[in-house]
């Protein structure tokens, strides 16, 4: 049942053959016999999750499922989930015990399926390897033959590994760099992160405001589809989510690809990618154009400012994020606090990891008096551009597609001692961010025994046509089917 | 571009975050390496470039201005590092 997707289990469980407290067990069971390897999961719910197969059970025997009844998922550290610990990742939240539901936590609850607990990450959502949670490094299923042990990528390490190594069919995660697609690329997973505001931020630990995106992973495209049925839409607490209707990302999965336009960001692909990665990348595109698309140049000219603008903005909205963590209301509180003044910068000190601490200083010298013009608002402008040629690109093409990174995953430790070489990794995930548009990562192959992910780029609010061309690539390839040894 | 440590302990300051003497040299060494990859964005003409706060420029909703929210305050306070009365206790602020 483990190697089934949402999809298949959902049917499973409507056609009777298997209940969901039965199948709960069997995803608990892989998680306490497989997981010490990965370390994918901070929490467990096991006793929460077993009641609410329970309650599926009984749904389904009412007459009252829906697709989602009854099968179980995983969420991010990252959304708060009421009475069950929400950590992001951190020293500074490793107690901390929301009142309350994301939205995102709330809309899957509502949609019947059945929460295993909440996966590890990059601590704060800052980091490309999930080598800075404060709960200790993931390790990425693929890649463990020969005694290293690789990276998963980040930040959603955690929810990529669990799915990759069938812990969980499907995992939420979040994106505001590529920590979405990125991992999902590393662990030979399918990830989506939607356009800016399609999803509702409520509840979901804020990194960057005008970046973070809460999104999907799973093994197929399909199931992405259907996570982000139950993900989107309009909610009235998130004041920066937008009011459109939401289809049924399922419904247009099958339209024929015939005539769609792909554009290739000639930066994308420059001399600096390597002639494996970029191999696997345009045999990808090959199988679209046996499919029926056209593939021609585009070019994205502001793309090499991406890192160094994303790099002002991100840490400049962490630094105010990040204020909240004071020790007062919630989380961790250093001990025996002489003042005011002590209470907060030990507490901040101790809570906070090093990479954390970092970006925070960053982000609030950018911020600075003196500093602002010359960085956050230069960079804003730089934004500008970076969203100009996006929507230049779209005037010619129907979606752009890219690697989406420049190797695959690398062992743990190899980029930690300068925080720059970490960053380069997002060179090709960042601009997306920066833009607002959506995009996904779609398993394509491999490099060194190692999955390799392609990057499909969609205009604002075309998250169906990105499932669309990830779906008929999937009928044609298996490369999403493969599993680490 | 390089980060002096005035401007550390100055940015420390500000971000309510206590360093440690043994620290900054590898915060000087970080930041200044950060901060060279950040300088690329002078290269870029912006003349006549409006900031990009929002991808899709949208604005702040308002709603009328009606109490909607129920109390919780036990709820929020029981998570609390300490509290009385209803109120969060911290250092004393004032002598």
């Amino acid at each position: 049942m483990h190697n089934k997707s949402v999809a298949e289990l959902s049917r499973e469980l409507e056609s009777g053959k298997i209940s969901s407290v039965e199948l709960t067990h069997e995803f608990l069971d892989r998680i306490k016999a497989e997981d010490r390897q990965y370390n994918s999961f901070i929490t467990v719910t096991e006793d929460q999750a077993l009641a609410d197969a329970k309650t599926a059970d009984e749904q389904r025997a009412a007459g009252k499922a829906s697709v989602w009844t009854g099968v179980p998922f995983a969420h991010k550290d990252i959304f708060c989930t009421n009475g069950v610990a929400t950590t992001c990742g951190s020293k500074m939240l490793a107690n901390f015990v929301p009142p309350y539901d994301a939205t995102v936590t709330a809309n899957f609850r509502a949609a019947g399926a059945v929460c295993l607990g909440k996966t590890n990450m990059d601590e704060f959502a800052m980091g490309s390897s999930n080598e800075s949670s404060f709960f200790g490094a993931v390790t990425n299923p693929w890649g463990l033959g020969n005694g290293e042990k690789r990276v998963p990528g980040g930040s959603s390490g955690g929810s990529a590994a669990a799915i990759a190594a069938r812990l969980v069919p499907a995992a939420t995660a979040t994106d505001t760099g590529g920590s979405i697609r990125q991992p999902a690329a590393l662990c030979g997973v399918t990830g989506l992160k939607p356009t800016y505001g399609r999803v509702s931020r409520y509840g979901m630990i804020a990194f960057a405001s005008s970046l973070d995106q809460g999104g999907t992973m799973a093994r197929t495209a399909e199931d992405n589809a259907l996570m982000l049925n139950v993900m989107a839409g309009f909610d009235p607490k998130d004041s920066t989510c937008v009011d459109r209707a939401v289809p049924d990302y399922t419904a247009t999965l099958n339209e024929p690809l015939k005539g769609l336009r792909i554009g290739l960001p000639k930066e994308y692909f420059s001399d600096q990618l390597s002639p494996a990665m970029e191999q696997q990348v345009r045999n990808a595109v090959k199988e679209y154009e046996k499919l029926g698309a056209t593939v021609k140049e585009v070019s994205l000219p502001h793309a090499k400012l991406a890192i160094a603008a994303y790099y002002v903005i991100a840490p400049a909205e962490a630094s105010a994020n990040l204020s909240r963590f004071d020790g007062v209301r919630y989380g961790y509180r250093c001990d025996n606090p002489k003042d005011l003044n002590d209470l907060y910068t030990r507490t901040r000190a101790e809570g906070f990891g090093g990479e954390v601490k970092r970006r925070i200083l960053v982000g609030t010298y950018a911020l600075s008096a003196g500093y602002f013009d010359a960085y956050y608002l230069k960079a804003q402008k730089v934004r500008r551009l970076i969203q100009q040629d996006f929507v230049n690109a779209f005037n010619e093409v129907d979606v752009l597609m890219s690697p989406v990174t420049p190797s695959p995953a690398f062992v743990q430790g190899e980029k930690t001692s300068d925080p720059v070489t970490m960053y380069l990794e997002d060179v090709f995930t960042i601009a997306v961010n920066l833009a607002g548009v959506p995009a996904m990562s779609v398993p394509a192959g491999f490099v060194d025994g190692l999955p390799v992910g392609l990057q499909i780029i969609g205009n604002y609010f075309e998250e169906a046509r990105l499932l669309n061309a990830a779906h008929q690539y999937q009928q044609v390839t298996d490369w999403h089917q493969k599993l680490p040894q | 571009m390089t980060i002096s440590r005035e401007d550390i302990e100055k940015v420390a300051v500000l971000a309510r975050i206590r360093l440690d003497e043994e620290q900054i040299p590898a915060l000087e060494n970080d930041l200044g390496n950060i901060l060279s990859l950040v300088d690329q964005l002078s290269a870029a003409d912006t003349n006549n470039v409006e900031p990009l706060a929002h991808p899709l420029d949208a604005v702040q909703r308002l709603r009328a201005d009606e109490v909607t929210e129920t109390n919780q305050r036990e709820a929020f306070q029981a998570i609390a590092p300490a509290t009385e009365s209803g109120l969060y206790l911290v250092p004393r602020v004032i002598e």
